[in-house]
């Protein structure tokens, strides 16, 4: 049986534990890598990050990139979009693709 | 030319001729995979995007009731309501064969099945644009879901397709023009050595028949009496 996590800034993601998902506030972006490695390796199937947080972290993400398990997974947070998630998904078809053939003419 | 050194034999021949139906059946197959992948993961990245975009509005919708809520209550009783979630969500995961690929499945359960224990706090102290956020929040969280499946099937998916264009492209602009280069050279190698086997033959015959018959020293005599012949007449 496995868990969600939610980590990023404390503001951005308080909400979620009233759902029953386990948030993890960190603004250090050292401390936050740490305890990301430690959620992978642990109980956790999906774990969302805070856009801002994910900017600092994209080397720790990176690695879980091609991996089954956990799912990391980037949203918005309280200080509004920075098309960092959508960004993501844009490396998925490049990487596939060779080119953006989907998404770029929308900007 | 042949990139790498050959031995010209028979043999060699036979044996790179087997690889080269092999190889060329395995680029028909791949080219195959690499094809119903990316029909599959355009369409599977079509809704991820579909999806992402309606998450962040959701998200982004739910920061603002947050932020509302925050401003008509005091970050403490923000924190005191949040302390003990009676809610706790558990995730089941599977996974599908899509081409190859395992790709992730998830479905989730929550601790309790009332919807309305969403609310971990008393509506006493805490003002209503929280119950709006949470609410909110509690509304996207399947297509939070949804979207995380969708991403990593696509995240995994793309690792896939890379990996298998890659194989083609080697199969088709490398591997098999190479065993075509050496099967010709071969090939053209043993014609050669046939051609100057017959040639020899045919020397030593000339040869062997010349050391019986004596041809020449015949046609030399035949060829003097002629003169002779003639320088009488």
């Amino acid at each position: 049986m496995y868990k969600i996590a939610v980590m990023g800034d404390r503001d951005s993601i308080y909400g979620f534990a009233t759902l029953g998902l386990d948030t993890y506030p960190f603004t250090d972006p050292q401390e936050a890598g740490r305890k990301l490695r430690e959620l992978a390796d642990g109980n956790y199937a999906v774990i969302y990050i805070t856009e801002s947080l994910a900017a600092k972290l994209t080397n720790e993400i990176d690695r879980y990139r091609s991996q089954m398990m956990p799912a990391i997974i980037l949203i918005p947070g309280v200080s509004g979009n920075t098309g960092m998630g959508i960004s993501a998904v844009k490396k998925s078809v490049e990487q596939a693709v060779g080119s953006d053939i989907l998404f770029g003419k929308s900007e | 030319m042949a990139q790498k050194q050959v031995n010209a034999t028979r043999m060699e021949l036979t044996r790179l001729k087997r690889k080269l139906v092999t190889a060329k059946r395995g680029h028909k197959l791949l080219k195959d995979k690499r094809d119903e992948l990316m029909r599959q993961f355009l369409n599977l990245v079509r809704e991820n995007m579909a999806l992402r975009e309606k998450v962040e509005k959701g998200i982004k919708a739910a920061n603002q009731n947050f932020v509302l809520a925050g401003a008509s209550m005091s970050a403490e009783a923000v924190q005191v309501a949040f302390m003990a979630p009676k809610q706790e969500v558990q995730l089941e995961t599977g996974t599908r064969n899509v081409m190859s690929v395992d790709i992730p499945v998830f479905t989730y359960k929550t601790r309790t099945s009332d919807a309305n224990d969403i609310y971990s706090y008393g509506l006493a102290f805490t003002s209503s644009d929280l119950d709006d956020a949470v609410k909110s929040l509690s509304d996207i969280l399947p297509d939070m879901l949804k979207l995380a499946e969708s991403e990593k099937s696509c995240q995994l998916m793309a690792a896939e397709i890379e990996k298998t264009r890659r194989r083609v492209n080697a199969l088709e602009h490398v591997m098999i023009p190479n065993m075509q280069a050496s099967i010709k050279y071969i090939t053209m190698k043993l014609d050669e050595n046939e051609r100057s086997t017959q040639i020899r033959l045919m020397k030593v015959k000339d040869m062997m028949l010349e050391e019986a018959h004596h041809y020449e020293e015949k046609a030399e005599e035949k060829f003097r009496k002629d003169l002779e012949e003639q320088g009488v007449s």
